[in-house]
């Protein structure tokens, strides 16, 4: 920290004023010596040692090249991450978009000085400045891994994948002549109208969302109006993944909205599934590694964002979590298991049609005022409770 | 044993800082008490109390709708927010659920504490225990999921039925409307078999150790006097496990308020208090109708409570 300090004030004396703005931000210039600890706050999974499954380890390589002991706090909601990383003693996060706003809004997380991670060029483009982690320019953490809100089919029903997601939102007569109804799942999470808003934008233009994540009164209403009658084709909500494998086994499910984790393993186990990203587009998930505002090891934090473009991390972890890695030559180097193929199947080349969890506020960009994300929580409750 | 008069009745007192004070508080027999009263009154009052009083001064706050930030103003804005349409649902189905797994957890259990009490001798009444209690010792998680496999529209329940050609019977009762649905494993009826599966051992318990303390001499005494099976049963043996069946009532009641796991696994997804106050301070961080959710619990159990005491429930104990 001391050295960092003084890397500011030299530079400071170099560059007297336009500086100044980098380093009221506390933004390092060069790096130390690791302090020998970096704790991550992280989805379960997201940090393997190799303890679950030999196989998968990105950890052990870094302690010892870097000398720096790597400590895990698994998180299971953004809402747990944003409130760890208040908490403090942390020094980075894998934050998703509906959590990364909130912690630069909060000035929990500090800028990050790209020069200084050698492999930010390494980064796909389509993520470099992404809104989810850029704000004014600066850049609040480094890419991690991404993915799409997949459609998963089961392939005996539907022998060719469906093209929109009105297989989920309304009842009609699927190809093996029976009804949707009770057949078809949806995510048990507010950020679900999204999906609802999403499918409108195609469906109503009229309507106007330009923002899936952005609706006034009258746009939310017709999203939850989308979301009503899907209650009546939805026996049970998915909220575990583990839960959704088993009802796609075992309860006669046959599409659904899912993740690639999910369809990967029922693959695994010959169950007759497959993806897609209907016309309509999906929604989808996008991770940033951000540094704690009051890390107290920052030079292991900066190790471990380069460790994390620059070794086999992105390309097992893209295995292992049925994610897409954000350097796209993760997928065809060979530092890891991914494979071209593995990349595509996991959503690589979907990119521009997914758009990314966001936290609804109130005051939003595209029209002024928005219903905030509060209140999509107990409109949410009241359409699954059948208002 | 005469006491010896050569020997002080009293000892002297020991030397060093540690004895004395040991002296001094044997001395001082309500300074003891004190002592071994505190650490537990110190718990039950930070640990128990203080969060209970925290989490009502909770309840009191509100939300600010446009920026989500919990106002600390004292305020009955959150309690108005519990009564609306959607949020009464949960109340309400939460209730109606707890109170059908201890009617009918109440009338499973008679019998078969009856038959323990009353009939079970030596290693029977030893299988009996091993019985009853063998499934509190299985992790409840896996209970949970293998209930949803066990009922599931392809599981084995399904399969038992087709194979005694009563598929008809199970498609009868899974199309009722309210309780039924697309199999037993999203529709209450699942929900509610597993809440009296998990629930059910918390209720024979007490009820077999009231039947245990029925003077056999009671019954008979019945009978002798003309009293009809029914009649004694009514009039002498119900009355006295009342108490019992009111101390297992309480545990299955309770424990089906306050539980958020069984509806998230089995069930139709519609939301359980538990759930709601589960989502309500994890997914949006609405803290105060969080603990107004709680709150609803501890009055249903008071008025419960209040109710049994009533209707004399605890005047045996």
């Amino acid at each position: 920290m001391k050295q960092i300090f003084n890397g500011c004030v030299s530079g400071l004396a170099l560059v007297a004023a336009t500086a100044l703005p980098l380093c009221a931000a506390d933004m390092p210039t060069e790096l130390g010596a690791g302090e020998g600890i970096v704790s991550i706050v992280a989805w379960p999974g997201y940090i393997e040692r190799g303890e679950t499954e030999a196989a998968f380890d990105w950890v052990t390589k870094f302690e010892e090249a870097t000398s720096c002991k790597v400590e895990v706090k698994t998180a299971n909601t953004s809402d747990e991450m944003v409130a760890l990383m208040n908490e403090g003693g942390f020094d980075l996060v894998t934050a998703s978009g509906d959590a990364s706003l909130r912690l630069i809004a909060g000035k929990r997380v500090q800028p990050i000085n790209t020069d200084l991670i050698p492999s930010w060029a390494r980064v796909d483009d389509r993520l470099k400045d992404a809104p989810w982690h850029t704000v004014k320019g600066t850049h609040y953490g480094t890419p991690f891994m991404w993915g799409p809100n997949v459609l998963m089919y089961n392939t005996e029903v539907f022998p060719e994948a469906p093209t929109s997601w009105d297989v989920v939102f309304k009842e009609m007569t699927l190809p093996d002549s029976e009804s949707n109804s009770g057949r078809v799942q949806a995510y048990d999470g507010p950020i679900y109208i999204a999906d609802a808003a999403m499918y409108l934008m195609a469906h109503q233009p009229e309507l106007g969302i330009t923002s899936p994540y952005e609706l006034n009164e009258d746009q939310y209403a017709a999203a939850l109006d989308v979301l009503r009658a899907q209650r009546k084709l939805v026996s049970r909500y998915w909220h575990d993944a583990f839960i959704q494998i088993d009802d796609f086994k075992n309860e006669g499910m046959v599409a659904s909205s899912s993740w690639p984790f999910m369809v990967n393993l029922l693959k695994a186990d010959s169950v007759p599934v497959a993806s897609t990203i209907p016309s309509e587009g999906a929604t989808g998930w996008a991770d940033t590694l951000m540094l704690h505002a009051d890390s107290e090891h920052p030079n292991c934090a900066y190790q471990f964002m380069e460790h994390s473009l620059n070794s086999n991390l992105q390309s097992d972890l893209s295995v292992w979590f049925g994610a897409v890695p954000s350097v796209p030559e993760a997928c065809t180097d060979g530092s890891g298991m991914q494979t071209e193929a593995g990349c595509s199947e996991n959503g690589l080349d979907d990119f521009d049609r997914i758009k990314f969890w966001r936290t609804p506020v109130s005051s939003c960009e595209s029209q002024g005022s928005c219903v905030p994300y509060y209140r999509w929580v107990s409109d949410y409750i009241g359409v699954i409770g059948g208002r | 044993m005469r006491p010896n008069a050569s020997q002080p009745a009293i000892f002297a007192p020991r030397s060093g800082p540690l004895a004395r004070k040991v002296d001094w508080v044997i001395r001082h027999p309500r300074m003891f008490v004190f002592l071994m009263v505190l650490p537990i009154t110190l718990w039950l009052g930070i640990v128990y109390i203080g969060a209970l009083i925290a989490l009502l001064i909770q309840s009191f706050f509100s939300i600010d709708e446009f920026s989500g930030v919990v106002v600390r103003e004292f305020t009955f804005k959150t309690y108005g927010e519990l009564l609306r349409p959607y949020n009464l649902d949960i109340i309400l189905r939460t209730v109606a659920m707890a109170a059908a797994v201890t009617v009918v957890a109440a009338m499973l259990a008679f019998p078969i504490a009856y038959f323990a009490a009353r009939y079970a001798k030596g290693k029977w009444k030893a299988l009996f225990y091993i019985g009853v209690m063998l499934p509190l010792w299985s992790s409840y998680l896996v209970k949970v999921y293998a209930w949803k496999l066990v009922l599931a529209k392809e599981g084995i329940l399904t399969w038992i039925f087709a194979k005694l050609h009563l598929t008809w019977a199970l498609d009868g009762v899974l199309s009722i409307p309210v309780i039924g649905g697309n199999s037993l494993s999203v529709s209450y009826m699942g929900t509610f078999l597993v809440f009296l599966y998990i629930w059910l051992p918390y209720m024979i318990i007490p009820v077999q150790a009231s039947l245990e303390r029925v003077p056999g001499a009671l019954l008979e005494a019945a009978s002798d006097l003309g009293a009809t099976p029914r009649q004694s049963f009514r009039m002498v043996l119900f009355p006295l496990a009342l108490p019992g069946i009111i101390a297992g009532s309480i545990f299955t009641f309770s424990l089906t308020l306050g539980d958020y796991i069984v509806p998230q696994i089995v069930g139709n997804s519609r939301l359980f208090i538990g759930q709601a106050v589960y989502t309500q301070q994890g997914t949006a961080g609405n803290i105060p109708l969080a603990a107004a959710f709680t709150v609803v619990p501890i009055v249903v159990m008071g008025i419960y409570l209040w109710g049994a005491r009533k209707m004399g429930a605890f005047d045996a104990l």
